[in-house]
């Protein structure tokens, strides 16, 4: 894993499915970039390059657990390297939607060998900070189920065949994504976030910690808008 | 029956036993004649009675076409263009290569994971981490790797084609501005990284600077002794 000195500073978040941790990034977007940083905002599975065949293949159920994880890392390795990291390089704040432990959870609970996925993602560096957005999962199944959503087949875990019922499939997978995300937490050193607060407390905590660790005026665009 | 295994472990939920078919691995740069040795030998298992599937790279529905027209841009970085090839290599792999060996049959695969690391080494990846990779591929039971010289190979691509291919002549490396020049210095880096795979995996080198029909000579007289010894380990 690279861990050599850049510029820049890297913040991911990561949490079920649920956890709020969406709408936490976006606020933090918006406060650093209030604050006139410069700061960069990446998702998960978004490399237009790559969406292409990621949908290709969910749509036809057509992937395993192996070429799902690799159509992931082949996003995540184009966004990395033609963003991430140039930005980290240029001095930007990079703010990760989910991040490489998304795939060491999701890629584990489908059977992938852990060595393996780290292997895999060994060309990228870890987060300055990772916030790890954590509820009961009954909470978080809640939020999503509430409705009675459309799920999708992938998103429910419906390849593992845990359950016919997409919703029990759900619940289930999400239980052993939450168990790897928990395990993780200290191999990784994450910031734990209470995300059963109110959206404003955990938004105030997480500023603060920010504030704490990172000297963010040295982050200011030098060209003023 | 021969007892399959993969370098590494296997993918997950891939099941090894009883894959009673043959798997049999043709590599070599383009216009070693690769294709060609394939066909011929294709024919000829099928001649004699082997139900053949041939397999090669960029065939998988899933990405090989979004990989074809990311190529045409030019725009993947090195990684990104390994691991759709990875992917595309698994999803055949797991849907094409393993179901053929299981139902019995002779896999000819046109290239296999020694050409997709050898790629990938030239280009600077680090060992490990390709190696890690690709160690969820099933072990062939023969390795044939087909070797021309740099001349050998400009010669028949241009009498062919008229024109050196783009990525065959690693011009997305930068080696040299000119074509010729770039297509002899990297097929000599391609060989040299094949040689070191050849150590690491143990390969048979097949000597393709010779007629289409001496090769494939050669070629069935190996495959010949591959069926046979596996056929009398069974009795």
């Amino acid at each position: 894993m690279v861990t050599d000195h850049i510029p820049g500073r890297l913040i991911a978040v990561e949490g079920l499915d649920g956890s709020g941790k969406s709408t936490q990034i976006h606020l933090l977007y918006q406060w650093l970039n209030g604050l006139g940083c410069k700061v960069f905002f990446s998702e998960w599975n978004s490399s237009s390059i790559v969406r292409s065949a990621t949908r290709k293949g969910k749509k036809k159920q057509l992937l395993t657990p192996t070429t799902f994880s690799l159509i992931h890392a082949t996003d995540f390795a184009d966004r990395y390297e033609r963003q991430i990291l140039p930005m980290l390089e240029a001095g930007y704040i990079v703010l990760c939607d989910r991040y490489i432990y998304t795939s060491f959870a999701r890629d584990g609970v489908r059977g992938c060998d852990s060595h393996w996925l780290r292997k895999l993602y060994g060309f990228a560096r870890h987060p300055h900070i990772t916030l790890y957005f954590e509820l009961p999962l009954e909470t978080a199944l809640g939020r999503i189920l509430e409705g009675r959503p459309q799920l999708k087949y992938f998103e429910a875990g419906m390849d593992l065949n845990l359950s016919g019922d997409i919703y029990e499939s759900f619940r289930i997978f999400q239980g052993r994504v939450k168990e790897q995300y928990d395990a993780m937490a200290e191999e990784f050193g994450f910031t734990v976030i209470d995300a059963s607060q109110h959206i404003h407390v955990q938004q105030e905590s997480v500023r603060e910690m920010i504030e704490e660790k990172i000297d963010l005026p040295r982050f200011k665009l030098r060209v003023k808008r | 029956m021969s007892e399959k295994k993969c370098y590494g472990n296997p993918p997950p939920h891939v099941d090894l036993s009883r894959l009673s078919g043959f798997l049999i691995v043709i590599e070599g740069p383009d216009s070693s004649g690769r294709s060609t040795q394939t066909r011929m030998l294709s024919n000829w298992l099928e001649q004699r009675g082997y139900a053949v599937v041939q397999t090669g790279l960029l065939r998988s529905p899933i990405v090989g076409p979004a990989l074809e027209a990311a190529k045409q841009g030019n725009v993947l970085s090195p990684r990104t263009m390994s691991l759709f090839y990875a992917t595309d290599f698994y999803d055949q792999l797991e849907n094409t290569i393993v179901p053929a060996l299981r139902a019995g049959y002779i896999v000819l695969a046109d290239r296999y994971v020694y050409t997709l690391q050898a790629r990938d080494l030239v280009r600077g990846a680090d060992p490990g981490w390709v190696e890690s990779l690709y160690s969820m591929a099933i072990v062939p039971d023969a390795v044939f790797f087909l070797m021309a010289s740099s001349r050998n190979l400009v010669e028949r691509t241009l009498t062919a084609n008229q024109l050196l291919d783009y990525w065959e002549s690693g011009m997305d490396i930068g080696i040299s501005r000119n074509w010729f020049e770039s297509f002899i210095r990297y097929q000599r880096r391609l060989r040299v990284e094949f040689k070191n795979l050849q150590e690491k995996y143990g390969f048979e080198i097949v000597d393709a600077n010779r007629s289409v029909n001496a090769i494939q000579k050669g070629l069935r007289a190996h495959v010949e002794t591959v069926l046979h010894d596996t056929r009398s380990v069974l009795g």
